[in-house]
């Protein structure tokens, strides 16, 4: 139980982290020449309104006392509100989150689906036929734009084939399900082409180590000692990729949503810095950078409940 | 002498480099009988460990092949058995454990799951009887509270204990024949004599017969009933215990002999066979030991030796053998 | 052999497969980009009403879009502007993250601390989405993504050099030079580096893949490379529009992307197994 003692340090350790989180974002949306106040509400804000957020977030005080208002706000669950929509920006995001987590949870999903067998085909036949494809598969797969990838999908399974809808979330459960296909399968393919290189390797590692030799002298078959010793051994580091790749699946969320016209986050992101909606770039960014934070630090937990030799 | 348990006869293992192909393993013959606690003994690099792989066709790599070579179980050939036949023979006739039980266990998983796994895949039954079995196997070699440390994951373990988990595995299996490669060199000498003891144990109650291989001729005239000398890929000497500590034929067995510091000896040079093992690419022909050997005649460098029998159970393969007044030597500095 | 002279000498002898045709592939690319008023055979903003999206013909390889202009000649000439973004936009983070690196990595201490929280608050921020919160800020347009490029991208090769000058700085001909008396930075710049730089080159390597992709992905988005410029994003999203009635105009700019960043990895790989390191 003591190997899990990191979870109550690590949280301090973090806090650095979170407080350069908002600092930066902070910065970045200050760093705008003109009129602050007028920056952040627009164009059309009345003088009323005006007066009121230069109440809220200081603006007329020196910069570092901008920014102790700025988190006092931030923990009192205030970002401000949205130019376009003309609603908190924290309702907003609300909103949005689910179609998100929705690509999120699905794409990886998929993506392991796909990667454990096609790993597995390219170890078990190193150096023939099958194993050269899926490298080279994999190789191209890191170099395909998932915005284009999406796009191709989108024209042979939604226009050709006429399988799935062209874009949108949709509004029941299956419906949502229905949508949420090809934009999962997108993403799950640009994420597989890093992770099979990644399980490939450990699975040549494990099924060539003394353990599994091991396992073979005692009259384990193949299969047994791939399925028993060989895989789960494996999974361990390709799992610590993927949350390691957090950030990289969460850019792909919202280039995807761009392209398939999901009323997620990413979208939101888009819209906001077309519109110059700057308290919505700044609420949706720093919670993209804390979910990445978070999403480490529940790899942490979960590399050190499946291994059960690492101490953190 | 009644049919041996095991004979093994011209056993060969090639290995393909850029150089070209050679010979890891030339020609290895023995036997074992029922019960009998066989010592092969080498440098490193003597062929000694791969001979017992190749025993269980558990070659490393793709590079290294079996040419020829009989192997004989109770008197039934399984050299040439298809793969899904000649598994059965591995851990249920026999199995094998080696030097260094750490990275030989599954590090994820738990001791008594692996054993267990064992247990269930050679004899069936259900979880509850396989596990019962895993705790009186722990008990068996010896480990302390076996129904908590089954528990455990190796790397938890102590060197010793981790080495007779590993018996235990090998154990579940129920085998004939036990192939120890090197079990008690990476550990500490009152370790490695318990373990030695544990086998000694495991011959006489179960009648488990044990190939242990080794550099450690300590170890050796403790544990082993005969010892099979190797060098080079090759046998040089092959016979009972104590005929070969005592009087040596091969002039390598008893350069290793010679070598051997006595404890309490005083003012002596420790002796050493000069040169080094050759290297697998670099063979001597005729016989591998004569660029070493003291008692080099010309056969030596154009054939091979043949073994002679000197004994019923003793053979050597040497031109020029070790004669009384050598054997008298080695004995009096031993 | 000094240690120095070590890197340079592995670039020579046996040279792998994926190095070769990486190579190829980019050579390709270069040959079109600088060959483009020759090679493309139509000028790419030349509308031809009468050929509005019109499918790949033997006239019109890869097809005419909306406005009648010829796909082909228009992927042609966006070579330049992407192999650009691929080159500029790893020239820059690599120079900024090598010198962070280097100096970080040497001095060690409260210079190395402060540098590595930097690094991992702005590692926390999903690559793209800190891009484009800078751009955000900075405007739409190539110098945005530059300068975006530039604050974000620094940070990997940074750690990477970092790491290999924490190593270098205990080797023997380190500790020979420190005792010969020289100075700081000449210790630094003149003996580590070279030797860190080769892990560094292998990444930028595959880091060009991920520069492109951004870049036109960013394009795509209508952040990045703004029409009339004729960009392999640009072409793509313009394409979106038409994908029921002329799927060509979208997909062959995005092939000319996977065939570019299929030569970079190619690169990566080659250049990486060339000279022992992984990329």
């Amino acid at each position: 139980m003591h190997r899990y003692r990191f979870v109550f340090y690590r949280p301090l350790q973090l806090l650095p982290v979170l407080f350069g989180i908002s600092i930066i974002t902070f910065v970045l949306v200050r760093s705008i020449p003109g009129d602050p106040a007028r920056i952040l509400l627009g164009t059309r804000a009345t003088p009323a309104a005006l007066e009121r957020i230069r109440e809220q977030f200081g603006l007329n005080d020196p910069l570092w006392m901008q920014y102790l208002y700025f988190l006092k706000n931030l923990f009192n669950g205030e970002m401000g509100r949205s130019i376009l929509y003309k609603v908190d920006v924290i309702g907003l995001i609300f909103e949005r989150l689910e179609p998100t987590v929705v690509l999120v949870f699905g794409s990886v999903l998929v993506a392991l689906l796909i990667t454990i067998p096609l790993a597995t085909i390219a170890a078990r036949n190193r150096g023939g036929f099958l194993d050269q494809a899926v490298r080279v598969i994999s190789t191209g797969g890191l170099g395909m734009p998932a915005f284009w990838l999406g796009i191709m999908l989108i024209i042979l399974f939604s226009v050709r084939l006429d399988l799935f809808p062209v874009s949108g979330y949709g509004q029941t459960f299956l419906e949502k399900l229905h949508h949420m296909v090809l934009p999962c399968v997108t993403i799950a393919l640009s994420l597989s082409a890093v992770l099979t290189r990644s399980l490939r390797a450990s699975l040549l590692a494990e099924m060539q180590s003394d353990a599994a030799m091991a396992a073979r002298a005692r009259g384990l078959p193949e299969n047994v000692v791939f399925r028993r010793h060989v895989l789960p051994n494996s999974l361990i580091p390709t799992l610590n990729l993927l949350a390691v790749n957090i950030g990289w699946l969460i850019s792909g969320t919202v280039v995807v949503e761009s392209v398939f016209a999901i009323p997620g986050m990413g979208q939101l992101l888009i819209r906001a810095i077309f519109t110059r909606d700057y308290m919505v770039v700044q609420g949706v960014a720093m919670l993209f950078a804390v979910a990445s934070v978070l999403v480490n630090f529940l790899a942490d937990i979960m590399t050190v409940t499946l291994d059960p030799r690492v101490k953190l | 002498m009644s049919a041996p348990l095991l004979k093994v006869d011209g056993l060969t293992v090639e290995t393909k480099t850029e150089t070209g192909t050679h010979r890891i393993v030339d020609g290895v013959s023995f036997e074992l009988q029922k019960g009998e606690i066989l010592g092969l003994v080498g440098e490193s690099g003597s062929g000694k460990t791969m001979a017992c792989r190749a025993l269980l066709r558990l070659l490393p790599s793709s590079r290294l092949s079996i040419p020829k070579g009989s192997v004989r179980l109770d008197g039934k050939e399984v050299m040439d058995l298809p793969e899904d036949q000649f598994r059965a023979i591995r851990g249920k006739r026999v199995g094998m454990i080696f030097q260094n039980p750490a990275s030989h266990l599954d590090p994820v998983m738990r001791i008594g799951d692996q054993i267990a796994e064992s247990v269930r895949f050679h004899h069936g039954g259900s979880k509850r009887a396989a596990e019962e079995r895993t705790i009186e196997l722990l008990q068996q070699v010896g480990i302390p509270d076996p129904k908590e440390r089954s528990r455990a994951f190796p790397h938890e373990f102590s060197g010793g204990m981790r080495q007779r988990a590993m018996i235990a595995l090998a154990l579940a299996c129920d085998p004939d024949i036990l192939i120890a490669d090197e079990p008690t060199t990476a550990l500490d000498v009152t370790v490695q004599a318990q373990i030695l003891r544990l086998l000694k144990e495991l011959r006489d109650a179960r009648g488990l017969s044990i190939i242990f291989i080794t550099h450690d001729l300590g170890v050796v005239a403790q544990l082993c009933d005969s010892i099979c000398v190797l060098y080079g890929g090759r046998v040089c000497e092959h016979g009972p215990k104590e005929r070969l500590l005592a009087a040596p034929r091969h002039p390598y067995t008893a350069g290793l002999m010679g070598c051997q510091p006595a404890i309490g000896a005083t003012g002596e040079r420790l002796r050493t066979i000069p040169g080094y093992p050759p290297t697998v690419d670099a063979m001597p022909t005729g016989c591998r030991f004569h660029p070493r050997c003291g008692n080099e005649v010309a056969e030596c460098s154009r054939r091979q030796p043949p073994l002679e029998a000197y004994e019923p159970d003793h053979v050597a393969a040497c031109y020029n053998p070790v004669g009384e007044t050598a054997a008298l030597l080695a004995k009096e500095s031993a | 052999m000094p240690a120095r002279r070590r890197g340079l000498r592995r670039l020579t002898g046996h040279v792998p497969q994926p190095l070769m045709i990486g190579a190829g592939i980019l050579i390709f690319f270069i040959v079109l980009a600088v060959g483009a008023p020759v090679i493309a055979p139509y000028d790419p903003i030349y509308q031809d009403i009468s050929a509005r999206l019109a499918p790949p013909s033997l006239v019109h390889p890869f097809g005419t879009d909306n406005f009648g202009r010829d796909i082909l000649s228009r992927v042609i000439w966006s070579t330049r502007i992407d192999l650009q973004i691929a080159f500029l936009g790893v020239i820059f983070p690599f120079i900024i993250g090598t010198a962070a690196g280097t100096i970080a990595g040497y001095f060690g201490g409260l210079t190395d601390t402060l540098f590595m929280r930097l690094i991992d608050i702005v590692l926390a921020f999903p690559f793209l989405v800190l891009m484009l919160a800078i751009i955000a800020i900075l405007g739409p347009g190539l110098a945005s993504f530059y300068i975006a490029m530039a604050l974000v991208g620094w940070v990997s090769y940074a750690r990477l050099v970092r790491a290999q000058i924490l190593v270098l700085k205990q080797s023997d001909f380190a500790m020979a030079a420190k005792s010969l008396g020289f100075s700081h930075w000449r210790i630094m710049f003149r003996h580590l580096l070279p030797n860190a730089l080769i892990g560094s080159i292998v990444f930028a390597m595959s880091d060009a893949v991920l520069v492109l992709l951004n870049g036109a992905a960013i394009s795509y988005l209508g952040l990045g490379v703004q029409p009339p410029t004729a960009e392999w994003g640009i072409m793509v999203a313009e394409g979106q529009a038409f994908i029921s009635i002329a799927w060509w105009i979208a997909t062959f700019p995005g092939l000319a992307i996977v065939l570019l960043a299929f030569g970079f990895s190619l690169l990566a790989d080659g250049l990486g197994e060339k000279l022992g390191v992984r990329p």
